[in-house]
């Protein structure tokens, strides 16, 4: 029997120490209505070797493509030691460290992780983990709201350049919590935050939310409008791509004060795109805030002879302790992925992670010069970028993507899911794993499917 | 030693990083990272060594007897995180147009189906990313169900004394009361309690069957009744959908709305906390509030359900969908096993856990519901030997982890003094379950003879008992420069 390791002696045995004759006769407490003997309408079961071939042809019909698409997930090149490691039975296979002295390695471990985030992000503190980062950042908006002593409502401003999933992801998570969430908008030939702000008392706000890199790739003025959100007694929640913070102003050093608040998503680091999961999101805050912080905490610690050691921490604002009174209902979190973006980390050091990111950088502005070289594309947002950018092209974003398909080039993501007036505008991402005949192959791709398009929509017309 | 202290100024590894980056120069200075992080400087050999020296300190399934109750540490099996991690699945981006996303849209599709058989639940979302957001998304549909009837009244959850910690702190986050319902002494909901509970503010219940304390909710038709009759609705929390696979569903129950653990009855793996998987099923009544994105199938192909489709969504709870590479292996397990072996796995857990109660009885061990029969986990409680001998069931849990054998499930539910809950699961032989009961005899014999050995238990773990006070008064949650190697 697959993973079942009893003979039919054992079976006889462990029967006749229960005292029944069947193992039927152990199910005899559910009332009978309610019985069923069968999954009859789910298939019979596969070989390994036939579900392998059977996976290998999936798995082929999905691959292929040179992707070009960023937009919350990012294609990096990941050090095969990262997985090796990671896949290791003794990581895999263990669950939450609740007996901190036989999960000392796990512990270790977050320790390390959160120490490695913390210090990218300019801030003293890292949780062990959220689910993704859009969850991670809906969970930062429950936290400023408790954090926030200072607000007259739970009212949180909102970025109208945050990646449109995230925003969805906070309607969903924190609206049955009563809390208001508005927008504050971008600029239209920027893509950036409009630097007039709205009017606002102090205590009208609990908090902002900032998007560096914002959804468009652009690259924000940070320190304006986190001094003007603490000027009106609101907290910064900052939503931040990990590799870019390498190169960019880490979020403690925004502003006067700093963001108080850093979130996102961790993918970029270590974990492969994998049909969008697992990921893990990770949320950091200033000391002062430890105790609103949802998520599992490692410590520190020694043992009874003194010796060092690690536990879980600060367990009473969790729900396995807290239950209704929790600051979250989070209980398993993304363990394993985080192991990964350690590993990752460590592997590349703070200048590698740099490398990475000005790679990425500099990659992604060829191919945006390239482009908006080719008659009809346009650059349609004028703010400096860090790997991905905005092109309006002569037809819909839809109608290129899908031509260059056919290239097995996945070109960019096609912004009408953001808004329909932005339906020729492709968001186009370049990381350091392209290389100079990959950006020239895409290029080539794209001015091919120009003409066939442009010259089609002509005879059409 | 942690990967800082053995740190060394300007060593790198230069194979892990593209060499040769220009400076941004088109990114305004004041916009740049002045400083960098403080990250460790070590080659690939120091990581390799230092991980892999880290990871023997943890004990796992693939090392360990795991009996964790309530949370299903069974066999991970290895073929099916092959297949899942081969490089078309791993390489692809989860905003790939349909038609290069047809082999993973069809085995969520397929996921889907098997878990609407196996729930009697007629759809099923695959997003949420653990039982806790499981739990979030069924008690959000059930309040965007009473909204939409404009019923405004509903404020209250009923949750059962012994529930997961999850369930109260669930149904706060979707903004409602708690109402605690407590558990008659055969382990079963206190019906004249729960009676007395309900009425036009109840907007539901969450339950968990069989419940926490290793038994069948035997009454459950008529709490279905109870909570139907009055307007509310039912959620069940699938932590313990392994012991009653193919035997009976939550649908049939009477269940709404449900969250199965991927992670636990389909064996994916935990990963020292997480990745889990918390898909959520509903009957025809909440279907129409299910989160966002689900896969439709049109019998050519595999399709994307978003808010165009499904305007009564609660939404999106991830910016993807979910914990893919987890559905993915869901689904692998799920077609490995067919229809007969999903059946055998709830049968074999209830023998291995039925036998390891036995056992224990006669060897002398107290179970806190010893007339019932055990569903696929049981409890035990050192109440007498907390008593007789100052002996507690931390001591034992301890004590266990020097015999190699990870310690179940302590002090939870709360409602159980001094407890174990044994969750021994059906990949574990018959040998195995008679070892853990040799020692946990021995144990007991130690407690009498040598009470001081357990007392200060584990002696030969990587560390002593921590110190949990010092953890949460002394904060140290990062590694800073200045502390000196001799602190680490």
């Amino acid at each position: 029997m697959p993973f079942i390791p009893h003979t039919e002696d054992d079976v006889k045995t462990m029967l006749h120490a229960i005292g029944v004759n069947s193992i039927e006769d152990l199910f005899d407490e559910i009332p009978q209505d309610l019985r069923i003997n069968n999954l009859n309408p789910i298939a019979p079961g596969l070989t390994e070797m036939a579900m392998g071939r059977d996976m290998k042809a999936r798995a082929e019909r999905d691959a292929g493509l040179a992707c070009f698409v960023g937009a919350g997930a990012y294609e990096h090149h990941i050090p095969a030691a990262v997985w090796q490691i990671t896949g290791r039975g003794e990581f895999l296979t263990a669950y939450t460290p609740y007996q901190a002295e036989a999960s000392q390695g796990t512990l270790q471990l977050l320790y390390e992780y959160q120490s490695m985030m913390a210090n990218l992000m300019g801030l003293e503190v890292s949780n062990a983990s959220l689910y993704d980062g859009a969850s991670a950042l809906a969970e930062a908006v429950l936290m400023a709201v408790r954090a926030n002593t200072h607000a007259k409502e739970p009212r949180i401003l909102i970025a109208g350049n945050l990646h449109p999933h995230y925003r969805q992801t906070i309607e969903a998570l924190v609206r049955p919590q009563g809390i208001i969430l508005e927008t504050l908008p971008y600029n239209d030939t920027t893509g950036c935050l409009e630097t007039s702000r709205p009017k606002i008392d102090n205590g009208d706000i609990a908090a902002v939310v900032i998007a560096q890199p914002n959804f468009f790739g652009g690259i924000e003025e940070v320190d304006g409008i986190t001094d003007w959100a603490h000027q009106h007694l609101a907290l910064v929640i900052a939503v931040v791509n990990p590799i870019a913070m390498a190169l960019l102003k880490e979020p403690g050093a925004w502003g006067e004060r700093g963001a108080d608040i850093v979130c996102g998503e961790g993918q970029p680091l270590g974990i492969p795109l994998a049909s969008g999961g697992p990921y893990f999101g990770f949320l950091c805050t200033k000391m002062e805030y430890v105790r609103q912080m949802p998520g599992r905490l490692i410590g520190r610690t020694v043992d009874q002879n003194g010796n060092p050691g690690f536990s879980l921490t600060l367990q009473a604002r969790e729900q396995h302790i807290r239950r209704a009174k929790a600051t979250s209902n989070i209980c398993t979190n993304q363990g394993l992925a985080v192991t990964a973006a350690t590993i990752y980390m460590s592997l590349l050091g703070a200048s590698g992670l740099a490398d990475v990111a000005k790679a990425s950088h500099d990659h992604s502005s060829t191919l945006c010069k390239a482009l908006t070289a080719l008659p009809g594309m346009r650059l349609r947002f004028n703010s400096p970028c860090f790997h991905e950018f905005v092109i309006e092209c002569p037809c819909t974003a839809k109608a290129l993507i899908h031509t260059v398909l056919k290239d097995n080039i996945l070109a960019g993501l096609d912004l009408s899911l953001m808004s329909p007036e932005l339906d020729r505008c492709l968001l186009i991402c370049v990381t350091e794993t392209k290389t100079a005949q990959d950006i020239n192959a895409y290029v080539q791709a794209i001015k091919r499917a120009l003409q066939h398009l442009t010259s089609s929509l002509t005879v059409e017309d | 030693m942690l990967i800082f202290e053995i740190s060394a100024k300007g060593r790198k590894n230069h194979l892990q990083a593209p060499r040769l980056a220009p400076e941004a120069k088109d990114i305004p200075a004041h916009l740049l990272r002045r400083t960098p992080p403080i990250f460790p400087e070590v080659s690939e050999l120091q990581v390799v060594r230092h991980y892999t020296q880290l990871s023997r300190k943890n004990f796992s399934i693939d090392t360990q007897f795991y009996p964790l109750g309530s949370c299903t540490m069974k066999y991970n099996p290895r073929g099916v995180h092959q297949l899942a991690s081969l490089e078309g699945f791993l390489q692809h981006h989860p905003l790939t147009p349909i038609s290069h996303s047809q082999g993973y849209l069809q085995s969520a599709y397929e996921l889907q189906e098997i878990l609407s058989h196996i729930t009697g639940l007629s759809a099923v979302s695959l997003t949420p990313m653990a039982g806790a957001q499981g739990e979030f998304a069924g008690v959000a549909m059930i309040r965007a169900y009473h909204l939409s009837r404009g019923d405004t009244a509903r404020t209250e959850f009923l949750v059962p004394d012994a529930a997961h910690g999850t369930n109260p702190a669930t149904a706060v986050m979707c903004g409602f009361r708690i109402k605690e319902i407590p558990t008659d002494k055969h382990g079963d909901v206190d019906l004249n309690a729960l009676r007395a509970a309900v009425g036009p503010h109840t907007a539901g219940i969450m339950l968990t069957n069989p419940s926490t304390l290793g038994v069948f909710e035997r009454h459950i038709s008529e709490i279905a009744k109870t909570i139907h009759d009055v307007g509310g609705l039912l959620y069940y929390d699938g932590a313990n959908l392994n012991a009653i696979l193919g035997k009976c569903r939550p649908g049939d129950m009477g269940f709404d709305v449900m969250h199965i653990n991927l992670h636990k009855t389909f064996a994916t793996p935990h990963g020292g906390g997480g990745p889990g998987s918390g898909p959520v099923a509903a009957n025809e009544r909440l279907k129409p509030f299910l989160p966002i994105p689900t896969v439709g199938y049109d019998g050519d192909h595999y399709y994307w359900l978003t808010e165009k489709d499904c305007p009564q969504s609660i939404g999106r709870l991830s910016a993807f969908m979910g914990n893919a590479g987890i559905i993915l292996r869901a689904n692998i397990y799920a077609r490995l096993l067919g229809h007969e072996g999903l059946c055998r796995v709830s049968e074999y857990a209830t023998l291995n856990a039925n036998y390891l109660m036995a056992r224990l009885q006669q060897a002398g061990f107290t179970l806190a519901f010893a007339d019932r029969r055990a569903s696929h986990e049981f409890i035990i409680t050192f109440k007498k030997e907390a008593k007789t001998m100052g002996i507690s069931a931390k001591d034992i849990a301890k004590r266990l982890l020097d015999y190699g054998v990870h310690a179940p499930t302590t002090y939870f539910p709360l409602l159980v003094p001094e407890c174990f809950l044994i969750e021994p699961t059906e990949t574990e032989s018959k040998e195995e379950l008679d070892n853990f009961i040799n020692i946990l005899m021995t144990i007991l014999k130690e407690a009498k003879e040598s009470p001081e050995l357990v007392k200060q238990a584990p002696h030969t773990l990587p560390v002593r008992r921590l110190d949990d006070l010092k953890a949460a008064r002394e904060l140290d949650l990062t590694w800073h420069k200045s502390k000196k190697p001799e602190e680490a």
